[in-house]
């Protein structure tokens, strides 16, 4: 791991300063979902904010371009505060975000209108950039016409065309296939390195620890619960870089334990006497996972001899680490998997539920999930409490308010129901949003 | 916003151009001589009681004097509309106070305008017909708004996230917003609102141009004066030449507005991957393809549009904006509280003021508003029965044959047109000889103003229940039974229930002409809120009109929460066909 990288004697075009984000909660307390960080975007470099996602990546993208307000610290743009004035600064969106009423041209031509372009600077420029991007011949067609590549292009071309001082791109090639990724990461970089933009630094943010190793200078890896800046890497391939590469191979690994360890501090301290935080953390954070991939994940496991390196294992099952992630923490969580400098290594508990049949596996689960997770333990007692064996959905949605926001609480309570049905605790109706305890 | 032309030999751009370019140029004439007219009539003076002439030959020329009050109420609809939903999509406070205020609004018949608007119209313009005329518009304008008020504001609330912050990060001025983002945005649900708009102003036609208030007898040449006054004669050939160019008109606004209109608003539709085409317009490619609306729209609207875009434009000069501060973007404090202030101020009157009309009715006359409403309640729920036992069979089987309904579609298209008011006094000739031919006539005037609404969402729902249902109901032999309890039922259930609310609120609104009617020179009713409202509008009795009008508004705003609501909850999460 690199020391933080500043680049001695250079201003930063954005700096922002013990940034961070939090909801006040009526009681007084507040909902962490950033805390306070120092990021610098510095003229001349690619960097790529990686995390898993739900980890506020996108969060971040949007304070620094100013688009979310911040819930503390500050943002600099050439030093001075952002909001007296807008930083020059475009986002290309994941989703594309193109307006499906207008036709490429249009698009592209659209943020000029907004700087007051007359209209025949307007055209030769959104022009040039389309030509730049390689979409000549489509200036006519709507975007509904366009494959995800093409549409990704023009969401490019419309971010370029103002010239931008710094070009923010959010997951803007995780819509597209494999084979379009590619190419249009090439692309970016032929216009990058060959300077035909004149774009002086690129903030990508994305879950795919490859797509940052090719095309970053410097990657920063958040870590969860709250958002915190966990490592930080330089990259010093020369380009095009080459996956085979035994370097990229090494650093992507590097990249992959740092991501993987950080989400459980308390593994390193196990046995550790209980303290205060711990106490106000009863809920702990379900990944939202269905419990229906964990067994892929341990027999696989199993398959390999009990112990694995976590990259092999994404690769054995083509994931991404966004995918592999949360089961490897459900698993963990339940017992069932230990993890040890990026290897994953099956416990016994876990080894019976790859070779059980699926009420074993329901066995072994409904006493993981009783023992490892306080809210269901929780929602049994509870349930076990009402005479009629029946509660609302709403009642835990409630306490649960109290830990985490309101969006994140509902999927607390989504996935534990999902958990919890598994298990055969309890039984859910959506229509009435009750809970039933499974007599057994 | 319509594509630059294509590479076209130019020899065939002329002449489509020169042919277009003359049917333009002959129809100048007519439409000169339509304002000349329009124009003579209605800065003419005064003219109560004017007679309205049964000769068919006055029929083009009253068509023409209906269509531009349909028209000109439904321009000021639609403006209205933007506005107040742009107000209560942007403004929070603005939405706690205009949402709920538009519930009830939509509820109130047009009938019961009536007297506010005429008085304050006649007492505006007192010696010009210009003063009646807005009035009859504006009664038009009651019963055309709401609707697509509703639709603009649901509209600009579910525009998606990322495009909101791109229209922010690129730096879109108000103006570019609203031109290139709020307005495409909410085009389809804006063209299907102003069809129905504009079908409900023909319904209510003949209430808006011919009507009693008090001892004065306005009466505005128009086709449906025409209808009315033969219907009160008597004149069987006049009622039958007047609804042929009524239905005439509606055919040909179809044809030449609203399917080219469609066609055009295709390419709004929210969606990152081309579906099925709908099959284009050939008149909507005619134009396109064509010069004259072309370079009209070249020459002179984007020169100004784009003028004015530039000019809002904010340039490089530009504070940062949040996606929250664009939302809730608080009006200066002052400016609130006094708007604040006239509000209240003005409920509190109102209320003041309606509290001493009330009292004015005695409790025979509330015994006889209780009554009435319980009747229009039976009648109303009735037809919404029939309605839906008649349309579901054929909406589902519409919606499940592709061959059928493109047989069927033009016809329930042409029949779902037809403004049933309009039919009523042919209905009427055979129903009054009945024993109780006027309470089926009512009801009947109910049925065929709204089921239509049940039956187009009917068929909507029916088509879309997948394919793959369908054929598991197939391989697991569903009974006839159970395909229609397992499969059917539950599919179009969602769209059923929006059909009903349409219909519902559609069939209280429709009880004001439908139990209530001036036939072959008597007054033919059925004892009814409607009618209620409809004599007290007649007779001057302003209390009983202010007393029926509040019951009818507080029963539909009851119905749609208690019920409506709630089925629309269990349609949202039990019925919802997920993919």
């Amino acid at each position: 791991m690199s020391t933080q990288s500043t680049v001695a004697g250079v201003q930063p075009i954005i700096e922002a300063r013990k940034l961070e984000k939090f909801y006040p909660q009526p009681d007084g307390s507040r909902i962490q979902v950033i805390s306070p960080t120092d990021i610098a975007v510095y003229p001349g470099q690619i960097i790529a904010l990686l995390g898993p996602s739900g980890c506020g990546k996108s969060t971040m993208l949007r304070m620094l371009t100013g688009l979310s307000p911040t819930s503390g610290g500050s943002v600099y743009w050439h030093g001075h505060p952002v909001g007296d004035e807008a930083p020059n600064v475009s986002i290309v969106f994941q989703s594309f975000a193109l307006f499906p009423w207008l036709t490429v041209i249009e698009n592209v031509e659209a943020p000029l209108e907004a700087r007051a372009f007359a209209e025949f600077e307007r055209h030769k420029r959104a022009l040039r950039i389309i030509d730049a991007v390689g979409l000549d011949g489509f200036e006519s067609a709507y975007p509904k016409e366009l494959s995800g590549g093409m549409k990704q292009r023009v969401g490019v071309a419309r971010a370029l065309v103002v010239e931008p001082e710094v070009l923010f791109m959010d997951e803007p090639f995780s819509a597209l296939d494999v084979l379009t990724a590619e190419t249009l990461r090439g692309e970016l970089l032929e216009l990058w390195l060959e300077k035909k933009i004149p774009t002086r630094a690129i903030f990508i943010v994305t879950h795919n620890i490859e797509e940052a190793v090719i095309l970053a200078d410097r990657i920063i890896v958040l870590g969860r619960n709250p958002a915190h800046i966990h490592a930080e890497f330089s990259v010093n391939l020369a380009y095009p870089r080459d996956r085979k590469e035994p370097q990229f191979v090494e650093l992507v690994d590097m990249i992959y334990r740092a991501l993987t360890r950080q989400d459980h501090p308390e593994l390193a301290e196990a046995g550790a006497p209980v303290n205060e935080a711990a106490v106000r953390k009863q809920y702990v954070m379900l990944p939202h996972t269905r419990p229906g991939g964990l067994a892929g994940l341990l027999e696989i496991l199993v398959d390999q001899g009990g112990r694995a390196d976590l990259h092999v294992l994404a690769d054995e099952l083509s994931l991404e680490v966004d995918a592999l992630l949360p089961t490897v923490d459900t698993a963990v969580l339940l017992g069932l998997l230990k993890l040890e400098e990026g290897d994953a290594i099956i416990t016994a508990d876990g080894h019976a539920f790859a070779k059980g049949d699926i009420q074993e596996r329901k066995a072994i689960f409904r006493k993981a999930v009783i023992t490892n997770i306080p809210l269901l333990r929780q929602m049994e007692q509870a349930l076990k409490a009402k005479a009629n064996r029946t509660l609302s959905a709403e009642f835990f949605e409630d306490l649960l308010d109290e830990h985490f926001s309101q969006d994140e609480a509902r999927r607390q309570l989504e996935t534990a129901i999902q958990w919890g049905r598994y298990a055969e605790l309890f039984d859910y109706d959506a229509a009435s949003g009750k809970l039933t305890l499974t007599e057994s | 916003m319509i594509p630059p032309a294509a590479n076209r030999p130019l020899g065939a751009r002329w002449a489509y151009a020169s042919l277009i370019d003359i049917g333009v140029f002959i129809s100048v004439f007519a439409v000169i001589f339509g304002i000349y007219s329009i124009g003579r009539s209605w800065l003419g003076p005064v003219r109560v009681e004017t007679e309205i002439s049964q000769d068919p030959a006055s029929l083009p020329l009253y068509a023409l004097y209906s269509l531009v009050r349909i028209l000109v109420a439904y321009g000021l609809s639609l403006v209205f509309a933007l506005a107040y939903g742009y107000a209560a999509a942007k403004s929070q406070r603005a939405e706690l106070v205009l949402i709920p205020l538009l519930d009830i609004l939509q509820s109130i018949p047009v009938l019961s305008f009536l007297p506010g608007v005429m008085l304050a119209m006649v007492a505006l313009f007192p010696s010009r017909q210009l003063g009646v005329e807005l009035g009859s518009i504006i009664l038009i304008f009651t019963g055309q708004v709401w609707n697509i008020a509703f639709s603009f504001y649901s509209s600009l609330k579910t525009i998606p996230r990322d495009l909101r912050e791109a229209a922010i990060i690129y730096r879109f001025s108000k103006w570019q917003r609203f031109m290139e983002l709020d307005l495409p945005f909410s085009t389809i649900g804006l063209v299907w609102n102003s069809m129905m708009s504009v079908a409900g102003g023909w319904f209510f036609l003949m209430a808006c141009e011919m009507f009693v208030l008090g001892n004065k007898d306005f009466r505005l040449p128009g086709l449906g004066s025409f209808l009315q006054t033969a219907a009160s004669s008597g004149n069987t050939r006049a009622m039958l030449w007047g609804l042929a160019t009524m239905v005439a008109v509606i055919v040909l606004m179809d044809q030449l507005i609203w399917r080219p209109v469609i066609a055009w608003a295709d390419k709004f539709k929210f969606e990152q991957v081309e579906s099925g085409t709908t099959g284009g317009n050939s008149l909507l490619n005619f134009i396109r393809r064509e010069s004259f609306v072309i370079r009209l729209y070249r020459r002179l609207l984007h020169p100004v549009v784009n003028w004015l875009t530039i000019r809002f434009a904010s340039g490089a000069k530009f504070a940062a904006q949040t996606l929250a501060s664009v939302q809730t973007r608080q009006p200066r404090r002052w400016l609130f509280w006094m708007a604040a202030t006239a509000v209240v101020a003005l409920t509190v009157y109102g209320i003041y003021r309606t509290v001493g009309e009330l009292a004015l009715l005695d409790r025979g006359d509330y015994v006889i508003l209780l009554r009435s409403a319980g009747l229009t309640f039976l009648r109303v729920n009735l037809a919404l029965l029939i309605g839906a036992l008649w349309t579901v069979p054929v909406g589902v089987a519409i919606g499940f044959s592709p061959r059928f309904a493109r047989l069927m579609q033009p016809l329930v298209q042409l029949a779902a047109s037809i403004p049933a008011t309009a039919l009523f006094p042919v209905l009427l000739l055979v129903l009054i000889r009945l024993r109780s031919g006027i309470e089926i006539a009512a009801m009947a005037l109910m049925l065929l103003g709204t089921q239509w609404y049940i039956l187009f969402n009917v068929i909507a729902g029916a088509m879309a229940i997948p394919t793959d249902l369908k054929e598991a109901a197939e391989i697991f032999r569903f009974s006839h039974w159970e395909r229609w309890r397992r499969l059917i039922l539950p599919g179009i259930f969602p769209y059923l229930v929006t059909g009903m609310v349409t219909a519902s609120g559609g069939a209280w609104n429709a009880s004001i002409v439908a139990e209530y009617f001036h036939f072959q020179g008597k007054v033919v009713e059925a004892p009814g809120l409607g009618s209620t409202i409809s004599r007290a509008s007649d007779t001057g009795h302003f209390h009983m009109l202010l007393g029926a009008t509040l019951i009818m508004a507080t029963i539909v705003v009851l119905i749609n929460r208690v019920l409506w609501r709630r089925m629309y909850r269990l349609a949202s999460s039990r019925f919802k066909l997920e993919t």
